[in-house]
């Protein structure tokens, strides 16, 4: 036999079956919403980490230090109060020095690939236009182990730099505004040398500040551009496991003083961003669960009021004040089971459908990301149950409080 | 257990800035095997006695003995307990739940209980509906039945879990002169029965046929104290 409260709880509910369902569809709705928008938000951030992610190194070591170097006084007496004013400090050439040594310690560990680079600024012009490009010199063979760029070329092939010490990638929005294509040349130029390169292939990312400023040369070409012959200011470390980049990176500061920045420095500002915009779709989406929760607690405070003699008399032969709570804690808890299950059920269709929907990225292939993991249902059937559950106490416990007595004699 | 209720000076007022006395000083004895009426004019304290009685109520002094045991010590759970499992009430409306049939508005304090298995239980109501001759009104809704149907299912209802005790308030108050008369016969076989049976009632016909009537005015008990 039903347990008698679980039995009065369904007989509520089915008696008042429109207000039910009312109830049902709001946690539905709320649930389906958090999931779809969640599953949009996921699917967006999953999209953008693993393009800036993916395409870029996921460690960068550069010829920089975090802190300056302490000075011999200072180092000479490290318990005494030393200031040491007016420093003329060296002027060493700039570049990480024995970045060779590094590069190969680097690629002799498991599941590291490292690859030396030279960043610097150069004019690419074309037609009497000048371009500023942020130029990047690079040994392809070994790039192409660090960088995902080669799965983003749209023309030519990133090898073909290695084949041909002139060549020049550039990505396409940068080549389209100057107007040039797959093997035309431009001449590339710094302050202190410039050259003619020829155009062997175009890229493409979907990022703007890489699509439109990036132009990808051989290292020696970089060097010879700058006047600065076997040195590199950066080396591109990428990693079988992406966890692994903070440890490594503090290894390598430790080991050899060059400034190390794991991927999740160098994107830190736009992970704040994803982490803020989380918690915005979160309190937005909870916010409907909670309006959804209202929804139960309005139908279940009109069935204790309605049903004040019905407790007044179930307390008078003896139901205790925890059964008459279990009662309406029960119906906010179907309300929400059959709300969540709903929910999950109608955020995977309208996932799915916001997934079919195209992305405006220009590629009539791309649809809008989408990305449903099983804890984002989770946190969905938490809070649905966590509202239907919290509407359902207050009632319950006013319920549970009422004098039968007062209500008996009100109705004599 | 004999089955004897006794009131031991019981004072019942309810505060507030101009407290109320509802009953006073009221000791009165009821034995198995009797029926006892209370009667008194409206606002008197009838009422108030009997939930107190019943354990529905706690007096603000004075105690209510079952069997010789006090119930002043008693929480709210405890006087729960005793009234499902001693205690059976017939108000003047019916109070049954609408969402259910008879058999199952019989059937709950059983199942709120718990002494009885699911089919002994239904077996229970049949009979309970049986002997009140409803046993073919077991699937109505309260909503098909007649005022003098639904009491008849209130009585069997407080019959349920076999009670020593049945307390009535006005059970008859909402019937008419056929009905209510029938409704006293059953309380009075139910006396018969050895049950402890004390009913409020307005109708000095009916009280005239119970064993005894206690009178009470103003919360007083006027006649029909225990010497």
């Amino acid at each position: 036999m039903t347990p008698l409260p679980l039995s009065i709880a369904f007989a509520h509910l089915f008696a008042r079956k429109r207000q039910s369902l009312v109830s049902i569809v709001g946690v539905t709705l709320g649930v389906a919403i958090f999931i779809a928008i969640g599953g949009l938000m996921n699917g967006f951030h999953g999209h953008f980490r693993s393009q800036l992610v993916e395409t870029n190194p996921h460690v960068v070591i550069s010829d920089e230090v975090r802190t300056a170097a302490p000075q011999p006084l200072t180092l000479l007496n490290p318990d005494g109060a030393v200031e040491v004013r007016r420093v003329v400090p060296r002027d060493p050439v700039r570049g990480i020095a024995g970045a060779s040594a590094m590069v190969d310690a680097l690629n002799a560990e498991q599941g590291v690939a490292a690859a030396p680079s030279l960043i610097g600024q150069v004019i690419v012009r074309r037609a009497g236009r000048d371009f500023a490009v942020t130029g990047i010199g690079v040994d392809p063979q070994r790039e192409m182990r660090v960088t995902d760029l080669v799965n983003n070329m749209v023309a030519g092939g990133f090898d073909a730099l290695a084949s041909d010490p002139n060549g020049l990638i550039l990505g396409r929005e940068l080549a389209d505004k100057m107007a040039v294509g797959l093997g035309d040349t431009v001449l590339v130029a710094t302050t202190a040398s410039q050259a003619r390169l020829k155009i062997v292939g175009l890229f493409h990312t979907g990022i703007d500040a890489e699509d439109q400023t990036w132009g990808i040369l051989s290292l020696s070409r970089q060097q010879a551009l700058q006047e600065r012959p076997r040195v590199v200011n950066q080396i591109h470390i990428r990693l079988a496991d992406l966890s692994r980049s903070i440890p490594l990176a503090e290894t390598i500061e430790r080991r050899w003083g060059f400034k190390s920045a794991p991927w999740e420095e160098t994107y830190a500002r736009v992970l704040d961003m994803f982490a803020l915009q989380d918690k915005i779709m979160f309190f937005t989406t909870a916010a409907i669960l909670v309006v959804a929760g209202f929804g139960i607690f309005n139908v279940i405070s009109t069935i204790v009021m309605e049903k004040a003699r019905d407790i007044a008399i179930m307390r008078s032969i003896g139901m205790p004040s925890g059964a008459v709570v279990a009662i309406f804690l029960i119906e906010g808890l179907a309300v929400g089971v059959v709300g969540v299950l709903l929910g999950c059920l109608a955020g995977w269709g309208l996932g799915a459908l916001i997934h079919m929907a195209p992305a405006p990225t220009g590629n009539p292939h791309d649809t809008l990301p989408m990305s449903l993991s099983a804890d984002l249902f989770g946190a969905a059937g938490l809070i649905g149950m966590a509202a239907s559950l919290a509407a359902a106490w207050l009632p319950a416990r006013r319920a549970a409080a009422a004098d039968p007595l007062s209500i008996i004699r009100g109705a004599a | 257990m004999s089955g004897d209720l006794k009131a031991r000076a019981l004072r019942r007022v309810l505060p507030g800035p101009a407290p109320a006395i509802l009953v006073d000083s009221a000791s009165a004895q009821f034995q198995s095997g009797s029926l006892t009426a209370i009667t008194g004019p409206s606002g008197s304290g009838k009422s108030s006695l009997l939930y107190m009685l019943g354990l529905l109520d706690a007096p603000t002094s004075g105690d209510v003995l079952l069997d010789g045991q006090s119930t002043a010590a008693l929480d709210n759970d405890d006087r729960a307990r005793i009234r499902l499992e001693r205690f059976g009430f017939v108000f003047q409306f019916h109070f049954l739940l609408p969402e259910l049939n008879v058999a199952e508005n019989v059937m709950l304090p059983m199942r709120q209980l718990g002494n009885l298995g699911p089919a002994s239980i239904r077996r229970r109501a049949d009979d309970l509906l049986g002997s009140l001759g409803m046993s073919d009104l077991r699937e109505k809704l309260p909503g098909q039945l007649s005022g003098g149907q639904r009491q008849r299912v209130s009585i069997a209802r407080a019959l349920a879990n076999d009670p020593q005790f049945v307390l009535g308030d006005e059970p008859t108050g909402a019937l008419d002169s056929k009905n209510g008369a029938a409704v006293f016969a059953i309380l009075r076989a139910l006396a018969g029965d050895g049950r402890t049976i004390v009913v409020v009632t307005h109708d000095h016909d009916l009280a005239q046929i119970a064993d005894r009537a206690i009178h009470i005015i103003d919360g007083r008990i006027t006649s029909g104290q225990p010497s």
